[in-house]
This record gives structure tokens, C-alpha cells and sequence, in this order.
């Protein structure tokens, strides 16, 4: 056989003479491996950005929500009905076994003054063990005591956002803010934890202690309820444990029948995150299989283009063979012919893919992650394609008869 | 051992019930420098012959040594590699490689032997000017003359060195003029060159440039002289 690089040579010759028939040929490359790029992209981007919220929100979580009211028969969402205690989440604090922290938490929109300067934020209450449930780490200051909760302290841990809308290059430590009208003492600024989910941003808040706010500052009708008790479980494992020792517990303790349903939801976030996490997979697999079908409806349109060469060239095979070229010399020409148009495609298509999926997440703010595996892959599949589709074209062309290919008009 | 050496080569072709010899027993010797012109009407087997002589095709029954190699016995791939070492082909339509250039064209036969590349351009250069296309290494074969045409083709088949020319009518598609000046490069390959070459024709006159005339009739070789 003779030297790869005289067959790379006859190739790219050949290739050159007809270049509108190879460009079109590639394009079917050139779409698959882009659209499986951008696939590919999308879907670790979705996936990507629900593993971000895990972290942010914090790991093995729980959240008990009170129960939903019943007015006349119409049922509103829950939340609305307030049925959870502050010492529910004590409770649960001392006899779940599963359980880490619990943190209750109230929350509503506030005006924050300081200075002159004022903002308009969410005030929420709650407790020390909030921010180990959360993962959030308190960048300067302290973290909310015992005392503070049972003297009723006016004492503020401020998010990022705030402080900078506040304070500006002021340092927030010991200044007096005011939230409402209460003035409150900031002994505390949270590292930032960015946008949520829904794109919100988090660190757009004000933390008090949860008893400073009922007594204080939110005018509740229902004294010592809140709408959240936030509950992180010992490790993944214990989760629903966890979700069974709280619902038993809390059952007892609002004295709810046999028969009746809770007046309380827990939710498994974790477990909810995970599911959409794995949806999330699955829709990127599925976008995926679709584009590699198109790459391989594009390889399908290389061996079927170099079928038609390999008939339009029977008389130059002839030639070729009738000058000493051996079948695999053949073999190798149209078999580098048809490599190459996939190669040439596969790149062409990884850079407009990766141009595309940039394009996604400029225009349509869906967030992308263009993974190397994914480049490769494509490229190796591309080259792959070009393997299959054309040996079987060029086997074909090495098989024929000299003197009848040289006859051939 | 003469350079061609058939014998007793058989060719035939079935279809269905009746079978056909296209080569009824014919032998055959040419020498080292001979220039043998191969005559007869279409249907005589001369084609066959020629395409057995070239290793395109294996005689039914027989004998063909070709440079003292037993060729009959031959795998396809050692075939090529004889037709590439031994053998130079000039087409009665010139088969030369469309929207490749001439130089490109001679270059083939040493691409299949492996010789390097500077090497290759040399010495389809020195061929081309062998044949007095000097300056017209980067035509393609349609902006050349039939007559030109079939010079790049012989470039081609002198290229490799080959010791035997085989040439299938290869004045059959162009003009008496044409045809006088490509028989006078076979001429000068046979003098000067040294080349033994076998050619088929129809025409006398284009055999009158040969040594030796050999007529086919029928799968049978019917006359084998010596001209003048």
C-alpha cells in the first residue's frame, strides 16, 4: 500500500474538484455535531444551574409549610392557614432524632432606612440555626443567640445587597438601621449567595430574630405562628426519616385523628431538587439521541454521495488500477475522501455549535455549559461516521474489475 | 527466456448453454526490444490477448511469463505490482484522469510504486519533455490536443521505467498527422529507449512503424512477419 499522505493528497484533490457537491455532503455533518453541541450544552446548563441552587440553598433540606385553609368549601393554598408554632420547631429541635437544625422563619416586605438612605427588602425572622440549614456563612460579625431570642433583642444580620444599598463603603457593623419604624442594631453581613432559582436575588434581605419579630415589628394576628419551619436532617439517608419522625410529631401535637389529614406539608427540597435534576438529564438525553440522529441521517448523505462518486469515477478506478494501484490502495483513497468530509464537518459543526450555544445564552438568558466530553464525543462520532458510511462505498470501489472499469463511460 | 512469453493461452466465455474461445491456443514469444504491431478485425481476440498481456485479465488454460515471472499464479495484488514495475499502458482513448493536471497525471504510476515525492515531480518533468511537452506540466487533459493528450499518457508509461510498452490502438482517435507524430515517439522509445512495445492497431500503416506484424483471426494467431 502506498503512504497515507500521497492517498491524504489524491483525496483532498478530489474533494477540491467537486467543492459545492463536498461542502453540501458535510453539511449534514456540519448540523448534526452543532446540534448535538448545543443539546448538550442546554442540558448541562439546566442541570448545572439546579446543582448551583442545591448549593446555595443548602443540602438535605426540608421545609414543613403550614396547612392550607378550608373556607366554605374552597380550599386556598397552603401556607395560608397558619398552624405552626415557634415551639412546634423546638419541639422538633429536641425529639427528631433525624433532624440536625430547624429554624422557623417569617417573613415580609419591609422599608429599611439608613441615613438618609432607604430600601425597600424583605425582613425576615428566624434563628441562629437558619444559616447552618442554609450553608450561609456570616462574611463579618455574629450569628443570632439564645439570648437574643429570648430577650427579644433588636438585632439585625443584613444580606450583601443591602449593605451595599445602605451603607455603601460605610461598615454596617453597630450602626443602627431601621426597619419599619424599629430601630434595629446590625451585628452581622452575610457572604453573598447570589439569585435563587427563580432568579431572585438572596441576598436582598434582612434577618431579625424570629421572636424580635412577632413581639416587634411584624403585626401578626395569630401570636407565635410562622408560615416555615426550615429543617435540615442529619445526612441524605435520613431525610425520610426525618419526614416521618416531624410528620408523627407534629401530628400528636395539633392533636390531629386518625382519620383527619395534617394541617401541615413537609417537603423533601432535596428530593425535589434531585428529581428535577434527573428530569433535567433526561431532557438533555433526549434532545441529544434527537441531534445524533441527524448526525447520523448525515452520514447516511456521505455514503450515499460517495456511492455516486465511486460510480462517476469507475473509468479513474480503472485508470488507477491499470497503472498498479492494489484494491486497498482504492479502499484507502475514497475511504480518506469520505473521512475527511466528516472530519471537516465535525469541526466546522463543533465551532458552530459552540458559537451557537453562546448565541442561546446571550439572546435568550438560558444558562449553557459547552463540556469538552461533549466536544469530543461529537468529534469522535463524526469521525466515526465517516468510518462506517464510508467503507463501504470505497470496499465497493476497490472490488472492480479493471478492464470493466475502464471500459466504463 | 524471451521478455513475453505465452503459451498455449486459452480465453473462454461462457454465456449459459454455449461457450466461446475468444483465445484458441495461442502462443506467443517477443524479445527483449522488440516492436511488434498486433493486427485483426474486432472479434479476432486481439483484445483479450492484450488484456492478458497486461495482467487486466488470467487466460482460462495456459501459460504468460512476463520478464521470467510466472503471472498465471498471480494474486491480484501482485498483479498491480507487475502492471506498476513492468508494464506502461497507452489507451486508444487516452484515459488519462479528467481535471488533473498532466504533470499529476504522469506522477500517478510512481505514487503507486512509492517513490518520494521531489522525486516524482523530477522525474514527470524529464518525461513530459521526453515527449515534448516541456511548459505544459499544469494543463489539464481537456485544454490539451488529442495528440497532446496521448503523449502525457505515454509520459506516463515510460515513467516507471517500465522494459514493455503495451499500446491499444493508440492512434485510433486521432488524425493521419497526429497519428504520424505520436508513431514516431513509439519509434523513439523502441530506438532510443529501448523499450519493447506492443501495439494494436488497424491500419497498416501505423503497423509499417512496427518491426514485427503480428494478425489474429478468429482466437488464432494466422500470420507472424517480420516487416521489410
Amino acid at each position: 500500500m502506498i503512504d497515507f499522505i500521497s492517498t491524504f493528497k489524491i483525496a483532498v484533490r478530489s474533494l477540491k474538484i467537486n467543492k459545492m457537491r463536498s461542502i453540501l455532503t458535510s453539511l449534514g455533518i456540519i448540523i448534526g455535531v452543532s446540534a448535538v453541541i448545543i443539546m448538550l450544552a442546554v442540558g448541562a446548563g439546566a442541570s448545572k444551574r439546579i446543582s448551583d441552587d442545591m448549593a446555595s440553598m443548602g443540602s438535605n433540606l426540608l421545609m414543613i409549610r403550614s396547612g392550607s385553609s378550608n373556607t366554605g368549601g374552597v380550599r386556598m393554598g397552603s401556607g395560608t392557614q397558619p398552624t405552626l408554632t415557634i415551639k412546634d420547631a423546638y419541639a422538633i429541635e429536641q425529639n427528631c432524632k433525624a433532624v440536625a437544625y430547624v429554624a422557623p422563619y417569617v417573613g415580609e416586605a419591609q422599608q429599611v432606612t439608613y441615613g438618609n438612605q432607604n430600601w425597600a427588602t424583605s425582613a425576615a425572622g428566624t434563628t441562629a440555626s437558619y444559616f447552618y440549614i442554609r450553608d450561609w456563612k456570616i462574611k463579618d460579625g455574629r450569628n443570632f443567640t439564645e439570648e437574643d431570642q429570648k430577650n427579644i433583642t433588636k438585632v439585625a444580620i443584613v444580606g450583601n445587597t443591602v449593605a451595599i444599598n445602605l451603607f455603601g463603603d460605610v461598615d454596617p457593623l453597630n450602626k443602627t438601621i431601621r426597619i419599619g419604624n424599629v430601630p434595629f442594631k446590625v451585628i452581622g453581613v452575610l457572604e453573598t449567595k447570589g439569585q435563587n432559582g427563580m432568579g431572585q436575588d438572596q441576598d436582598d434581605i434582612v434577618f431579625i430574630p424570629v421572636t424580635t419579630g412577632q413581639k416587634k415589628l411584624f403585626g401578626t394576628d395569630f401570636p407565635g405562628m410562622v408560615k416555615l419551619i426550615n429543617v435540615k436532617a442529619v445526612s441524605a439517608e435520613h431525610l425520610e426519616l426525618a419526614e416521618e419522625q416531624i410528620t408523627e410529631l407534629l401530628r400528636a401535637r395539633h392533636h390531629i385523628g386518625k382519620n383527619k389529614d395534617d394541617d401541615f406539608t413537609v417537603r423533601n427540597l432535596t428530593q425535589m431538587m434531585e428529581s428535577a435534576k434527573e428530569a433535567t438529564r433526561t431532557m438533555a438525553i433526549l434532545l441529544g439521541s434527537i441531534a445524533g440522529v441527524s448526525l447520523l441521517v448525515g452520514g447516511i448523505g456521505i455514503m450515499n454521495i460517495m456511492l455516486v462518486s465511486v460510480t462517476e469515477r469507475t473509468k479513474e478506478i480503472g485508470i488507477r488500477m491499470a497503472i498498479g494501484a492494489k484494491a486497498g490502495d482504492i479502499r484507502q483513497q475514497f475511504l480518506i475522501e469520505s473521512l475527511l468530509l466528516s472530519f471537516a464537518g465535525g469541526i466546522l459543526g463543533i465551532l458552530i455549535g459552540v458559537l451557537g450555544a453562546y448565541a442561546i445564552q446571550v439572546f435568550s438568558d438560558m444558562q449553557i455549559a459547552i463540556s469538552s466530553f461533549s466536544i469530543l464525543l461529537s468529534f469522535g462520532f463524526s469521525g466515526l461516521i465517516g468510518v462506517v458510511f464510508g467503507y463501504y462505498p470505497a470496499y465497493k470501489a476497490s472490488l472492480l474489475n479493471p478492464i470493466d472499469a475502464l471500459r466504463y463511460e | 527466456m524471451s521478455l513475453i512469453e505465452v503459451k498455449h493461452a486459452i480465453k473462454t466465455y461462457s454465456t449459459g448453454d454455449s461457450a466461446f474461445n475468444a483465445l484458441n491456443d495461442v502462443s506467443l514469444s517477443v524479445e527483449d526490444g522488440e516492436f511488434v504491431a498486433i493486427m485483426g478485425t474486432s472479434g479476432s481476440g486481439k483484445s483479450t490477448f492484450m488484456n492478458m498481456l497486461g495482467c487486466l485479465d488470467k487466460p482460462t488454460s495456459g501459460e504468460y511469463f512476463l520478464d521470467g515471472i510466472d503471472v498465471i499464479n498471480l494474486d491480484t495484488d501482485s498483479l498491480a505490482q507487475i502492471r506498476n514495475l513492468k508494464l506502461g499502458f497507452v489507451f486508444q482513448g487516452f484515459n488519462l484522469i479528467s481535471r488533473t493536471s498532466a504533470l499529476e497525471n504522469v506522477e500517478l504510476p510512481m505514487i503507486y510504486k512509492g517513490i518520494a515525492h521531489e522525486e516524482r515531480i523530477a522525474r514527470a518533468r524529464e518525461a513530459l519533455k521526453t515527449v515534448g511537452l516541456e511548459g505544459r506540466e499544469e494543463h489539464l487533459p481537456n485544454q490539451l490536443s488529442g495528440g497532446q493528450q496521448q503523449r502525457v499518457a505515454i509520459a506516463r508509461a515510460i515513467v516507471n521505467d517500465a522494459p514493455v510498452i503495451l499500446a491499444d490502438e493508440p492512434t485510433g482517435n486521432l488524425d493521419s498527422k497526429t497519428s504520424y507524430e505520436v508513431m514516431d515517439f513509439f519509434v523513439k522509445l523502441n530506438d532510443v529507449y529501448k523499450k519493447t512495445i506492443v501495439l494494436v492497431t488497424h491500419e497498416p500503416d501505423i503497423a509499417a512503424y512496427c518491426k514485427r506484424t503480428v494478425r489474429f483471426k478468429d482466437g488464432n494467431i494466422i500470420s507472424d512477419e517480420v516487416n521489410r
